[in-house]
């Protein structure tokens, strides 16, 4: 069978899949709407979790990123990895003892006051938003490519599907959806590692695979091959490049941490287990469950770099011809994420790290994972799959993304703020109507993406990073901070935060909105943009810290909710007031 | 139910604190310390094909972060227990 057939047929039998789930798990109450009605099992709630947080970023995009970029793509590694390790001590079990629905909800409560509510629904809304953008490019490319539509066509798509699920089920639908989608995507991102590895390494575990000798007979280590054949062609050594400087990557590493750690779509999920003891046991599923597709990351990222280079240089200095070339390449070049110029007319395919002579004009990062399997030749039913894997992966986190977008608006901004007196079916009616404008938004803002679709989401890291994150954590630990701290520590640092951002990216990522160039990009001891989340944590506890020095302490039924968080018993389920 | 006094609920905090802190150094010196600030110096030690800081940067980190979390969970089910703020 053609791929373009079994392509339709994997990626239809998903979708049906998913569509089936969703209304055999419809809401019918707020509660079942928000958080599944707080009776999710701690494992189905960590794959379920892990199926959200691992995005087109992780999917489609990080192992290209670290193709291209060797050790320094550790960054994305470890950031969007250790940042678990602070959910499941620092955050999840306490949010989960307070047992509400959202997360300004707490932060309103806590510091008790609608003005830091409002303030966590803003912050809260720009880094979703941020984030659903990465999602809206990778499921563009992945249809673009897979169904043979144009990008705009693919999107649309995108958000049908995401608007049948995620309106109809709310947080129960999409949870049992995200079950069933990451048994896809896990499958879609291991199957094709294990075979590529087999070829390469002779190992079948791609985790091992990586450290092992080529199969080749040759006995030297894939990983020294890989630096050997990269640095002949004048590209960094694979093993050491770093990104940016120690400084940068160190910063970088952190920002990711704690932005997952304050990623709203995630942390709701924890509202939605029995007990506290399940909060911290949930965090070790969905950590083990994306640490299989983390730890496998990095070799399909330095296999397929390998591979890439062996197709168009089989042996040193016999480049293949263009004419030649094979049918990835082909495919490629049609969406425009892969393109060729023949410089010095030889007809044959240069590709080196000089930019005169280099005649790989573009290699997006993006199509690396998607490209791999046919790059190694393997059957047409992998290509397929994972192509339905890249699509549950984006789908997966836009629908988380797009209900905390809605619930902050329905549930904190509406019934919270504006509107304390509505029903709970108007409640429930309003979620959707905000989840059908969330999705438009994401839509057209997926038509005009700023950058990569992981640099996107770093980005939004970044923003969680530098202002729900050290509310939270202040809001625990301490009992001294306060409402005027709190809300003077988010603005500085998401406001610190974005305009650095926007300095080097344009206001509101407008690439001619840019300000300040003559400060040069990185100016700040040479920290990249997407790393920036952690400066801005740094100046939100500073500024939190010394204006709630200033001003009088919480009073005293505040600080009692700091203890009663603290014991775990009585968690009770998720409570709306 | 609750604590059997306030004596009990300084303790269990300062325990679960002293235990967060324990396992935060470790997270802080397996991940940025031998993935990122040593990892010039421990690129010279060979695990199999890998340079052992390149390993911790892109596996053994993430192992590292798993032992810990499921360690903690254990460690707080033990703790809720002594405390009797279980809720089983």
């Amino acid at each position: 069978m053609d791929l373009q057939t079994l392509t339709y047929i994997v990626v239809g039998a998903t979708f049906a899949l998913y569509i089936g789930i969703a209304i055999w798990a419809r809401a019918g109450s707020t509660k079942e709407f928000y958080v599944a009605g707080g009776g999710v099992n701690p494992v189905a709630n960590g794959m379920a979790t892990a199926a959200d947080w691992m995005s087109a970023a992780s999917f489609i995009s990080m192992a290209g990123l670290i193709a291209f970029m060797g050790y320094g793509g550790s960054v994305f590694l470890m950031g969007w990895t250790g940042g678990y390790v602070i959910l499941a001590m620092l955050l999840a079990p306490y949010l989960r003892k307070y047992g509400k629905f959202t997360v300004p909800e707490f932060i309103g409560d806590r510091f008790y006051s609608n003005a830091a509510r409002v303030v966590a629904v803003v912050c809260l809304i720009i880094c979703s938003v941020t984030y659903v953008i990465g999602q809206m490019k990778g499921v563009g490319v992945a249809f673009a490519r897979f169904l043979e539509v144009s990008y705009d066509m693919g999107l649309y798509i995108g958000m049908t599907i995401v608007f049948i699920y995620a309106v109809l089920g709310g947080m129960k639908g999409i949870t049992y959806t995200q079950i069933a989608q990451y048994c896809v995507l896990i499958l879609a991102y291991t199957i094709p590692a294990v075979f590529i590895s087999l070829q390469l390494t002779g190992n079948p575990l791609p985790q091992l695979g990586l450290g092992s000798t080529m199969a080749d007979g040759s006995g030297v280590y894939m990983l020294d091959r890989l630096d050997q054949v990269v640095t002949e062609l004048g590209f960094a050594q694979y093993t050491v490049s770093k990104r940016g400087d120690t400084l940068n990557m160190f910063v970088y590493t952190m920002s990711l941490m704690i932005g997952t750690a304050g990623l709203p779509h995630v942390i709701i999920r924890f509202f939605t287990v029995p007990k506290v003891k399940d909060a911290r046991s949930s965090a070790g599923y969905a950590l083990l469950f994306i640490a299989i597709l983390y730890t496998t990351a990095p070799a399909v990222a330095a296999m397929a770099r390998l591979n890439l280079h062996q197709t168009i240089e089989p042996v040193a200095g016999q480049n293949i011809a263009y004419d030649e070339r094979p049918a990835w390449f082909k495919n490629w070049e049609k969406t425009g994420l892969l393109a060729f110029e023949d410089k010095n007319g030889d007809g044959r395919i240069q590709y080196s790290a000089d930019k005169a002579t280099n005649e790989m004009v573009k290699v997006d990062n993006d199509i690396m994972v998607l490209a791999n399997p046919e790059i190694a030749k393997l059957p047409n039913w992998v290509i397929a799959l994972v192509a339905a894997g890249g699509l549950a992966a984006a789908l997966s986190t836009a629908a988380g993304l797009l209900l905390a977008i809605a619930s902050a608006i329905s549930h904190d901004l509406l019934k919270g703020i504006l509107k304390p007196d509505m029903d709970e079916k108007s409640e429930l009616m309003w979620s959707r109507v905000a989840m059908v404008g969330a999705i438009g938004v994401a839509g057209y803002l997926g038509l005009n993406p700023p950058g990569f679709a992981a640099g996107t989401v770093a980005l939004a890291f970044g923003l969680a990073a530098s202002s729900i994150f050290p509310a939270l954590m202040m809001g625990i630990f301490s009992k001294r901070v306060n409402m005027q701290g709190a809300i003077a520590g988010m603005i500085a640092g998401i406001f610190i935060t974005l305009f650095y951002v926007f300095q080097h990216k344009g206001l509101f990522f407008i690439p001619e909105w840019t300000y300040l160039e003559s400060w040069g990009s990185n100016w700040f001891m040479g920290i990249e943009p997407n790393a920036f989340g952690a400066i801005g944590a740094i100046v939100n506890f500073a500024v939190a810290y010394i204006v709630s020095s200033m001003t009088a302490e919480p009073p005293q039924h505040v600080q009692d909710m700091v203890e009663y968080i603290r014991i775990p018993v009585g968690a009770g389920q998720a409570q709306d007031h | 139910m609750a604590f059997r006094s306030e004596e009990d609920a300084k303790n269990y905090w300062r325990e679960n604190v002293s235990l967060m802190v324990k396992l935060m150094i470790i997270w802080f010196v397996v991940s940025f310390g031998c993935g990122i600030l040593f990892v010039d110096a421990l690129n010279n030690i060979q695990l199999g094909g890998y340079k052992l800081g390149f390993w911790f940067a892109q596996q053994g980190s993430i192992y590292t972060f798993l032992v810990l979390i499921w360690y903690y969970a254990k460690a707080m089910g033990k703790l809720d227990a002594k405390y009797g703020v279980n809720e089983d």
